[in-house]
């Protein structure tokens, strides 16, 4: 089941380059939220925040709060590998593990948890392939194949598969669909309309019909600031904030 | 704009095969393109021949490696005439080592190069890999820099040195304090038995352990480093530790490069002669212990080329470097055997 997110008052840093100002942003529990804005605004900064992988980077700073569920993830003696367990991530260029089969790659998140019964892990990597729309495609292949013999699309969908696979209360998305050719964005879009039933997404892309189709919610994020943030369609056809007029009607960005 | 000749084609083409967008409208309301001066793009008749030359001479590069390849295994071969027609295989498998009978075999060199190889491997593959992973994940920026830099210049370190070193420092440690207390609890193996000289096949894989840990290292910092910053999020996202992240993504990734690493170590090792000779002993037997002192391939024939006053004695020698080669190769061979049998699937660099 997914949960809500609230975030007060995030400010985000690399070095002294400040990325995020003042972000708040609340979302309900099972609902896809779009965050959308032009290169450099600190999308993708902000979609890592809400799982501490902001501070793999030794430069990184960050002040703000950010609760996921009930449990507040900056808090203090909070382990940022545990907050990660719960979230599942996709980023924009697939990366499966190259010397991993299909299975292994599934299988990996839920190994690092300590799973090792056979029939668990089986049950869970065909539940995660079938629920990522890969199954069909790989289940000859699972353990003869290494995940990146895969087409890209399905690279893609290999990586949502491993996301799924440790059942994430939350599923974030840094641009899926942009390195992917139409068809296979239609396949991605599709699978994120259907985890919304029982997953909450938040996904960053550069392609607001992409916004518009899949999300119940879009934030507009412009130089480090949110500057609107609302259901999909006010953002789309009446947006309060005339720079986010400007930018959804391509008048800049 | 005039009729279209046949040059404007591909570009018109490519005009009506993509809809217009705001921006091609505006470009094209604009102005006229600039025009392109289209001579330039005809290659010369002079960089034809150049590239020509160029081919050429690369080619002329690349064989003179197998020619010189070839110019050492024919002189090898037919300087050791004498030996190889007198011994035959025998001179492989034979363990005197006799030059006032005239009686030569090579094993107990070929044992002392491998078995010091080996010992060296075994000490410092471990210690370099640890340097290279500590380095590119866990260091602080600053250390970074000191750290490899301290590494590689171990690799600029004369043999001798080394040798030197290893005479006055290491061989007095390992006779007072090492070898005694690895002869109390390590005897039941039989690798550690037998009077403790210091010199011997332990010092001598000890120091070559030092000699290779700076290519082994630095290799192996390379290709950890070439390792896709993607591969490392994508464990870190799924809630691994630091430990995970290096075996998951890192490690496993790295292995194929990492074994390369191991094998040019490992190439050095096998040829180096003036640290080795300085600590090995030099005695032609073949010992279980390695408190025992040995001989290698490399340190007899630089031992006694220039004592060796007949014909025989003198094919013998070169007939060990003949040995000498032929172990290289084969252990070469091995070594890219095992580095092909585990990426077969694919490798980081098929993906990256």
């Amino acid at each position: 089941m997914g949960v809500g997110i609230e975030v007060r008052d995030l400010n985000a840093w690399f070095g002294k380059a400040q990325i995020l100002k003042e972000v708040n942003m609340t979302v309900g529990p099972n609902a896809v939220t779009a965050v959308i804005g032009p290169s450099g605004c600190g999308k993708s900064t902000y979609v890592r925040c809400l799982n501490r992988m902001h501070e793999t980077n030794p430069d990184a700073k960050l002040t703000g709060s950010v609760k996921v569920g009930d449990k507040e993830i900056y808090e203090s003696g909070i382990d940022a590998v545990d907050v990660r367990r719960k979230i599942g991530m996709v980023f924009q260029k697939p990366n499966p593990f190259p010397t991993m089969s299909i299975y292994d790659n599934v299988a990996a998140g839920l190994r690092l948890n300590g799973f090792n019964k056979r029939h668990e892990l089986d049950a869970a990597v065909e539940g995660s392939l079938k629920m990522a729309a890969l199954w069909d495609e790989v289940k000859d292949v699972l353990k003869k194949k290494s995940g990146a013999s895969l087409s890209g699309g399905q690279q893609q969908r290999l990586c949502i598969a491993r996301a799924l696979a440790v059942q994430p209360e939350l599923l974030l998305m840094d641009e899926p669909a942009s390195a992917l050719d139409p068809i296979s964005t239609g396949k991605i879009e599709e699978l994120i309309f259907q985890l919304k039933t029982q997953y909450t997404v938040v996904i960053v892309t550069h392609n607001m019909q992409q916004a518009a189709r899949v999300a119940d919610y879009t934030g507009f994020f412009l130089m480090g600031k949110l500057i609107e943030f609302d259901k999909t369609e006010k953002i789309f056809t009446t947006p309060s904030d005339k720079r986010t007029e400007d930018y959804i009607t391509g008048r800049f960005g | 704009m005039s009729t279209p000749t046949e040059s404007d084609l591909p570009r018109l083409l490519r005009i009506d095969t993509h809809v217009a967008t705001a921006a091609d409208n505006a470009a094209v309301e604009r102005a006229e393109l600039p025009v392109v001066p289209r001579i330039v793009l005809h290659s010369s008749p002079i960089s034809k021949w150049l590239d020509w030359v160029f081919r050429n001479l690369l080619l002329l590069c690349s064989l003179s490696v197998l020619g010189v390849m070839g110019i050492i295994f024919y002189e090898l071969t037919s300087r050791s005439k004498l030996s190889i027609a007198k011994f035959g295989l025998h001179f492989f498998t034979g363990q005197t080592w006799d030059p006032v009978a005239g009686d030569f075999g090579a094993l107990p060199f070929i044992y002392g190069t491998l078995l010091s190889s080996v010992v060296a491997l075994l000490l410092a593959v471990p210690l370099a890999v640890g340097v290279a992973i500590f380095v590119t994940e866990l260091c602080p920026r600053m250390l970074r820099g000191v750290i490899s830099f301290t590494v590689e210049l171990l690799a600029a370190i004369p043999s001798v040195i080394y040798g030197l070193w290893g005479i006055f420092v290491l061989v007095p440690i390992l006779r007072l304090q090492v070898q005694p207390w690895l002869s109390k609890y390590g005897a039941w193996t039989g690798l550690f038995t037998g009077p403790a000289y210091g010199i011997g096949m332990l010092a001598a894989g000890i120091i070559l352990a030092i000699m290779i840990v700076p290519i082994i290292a630095s290799i192996t910092r390379e290709v950890l480093v070439a390792v896709p910053q993607s591969q490392r999020e994508a464990v870190l996202a799924l809630g691994a530790t630091r430990w995970e992240m290096v075996r998951m993504a890192v490690l496993r990734n790295a292995r194929a490069g990492i074994m390369g690493g191991i094998i040019l170590g490992l190439g050095r090792a096998i040829g180096e002669t003036m640290a080795v000779t300085m600590l090995i002993g030099n005695r032609p037997e073949i010992a279980k212990s390695l408190f025992a002192p040995g001989y290698t391939m490399a340190s007899v024939i630089a031992n006694e080329f220039s004592e060796a006053t007949d014909d025989l004695y003198l094919s013998a020698l070169v007939e060990i470097g003949l040995a000498l080669l032929i172990v290289t190769v084969i252990v070469n061979a091995c070594a890219r055997l095992l580095v092909w049998s585990i990426t077969r699937g694919s490798s980081v660099r098929s993906h990256a």
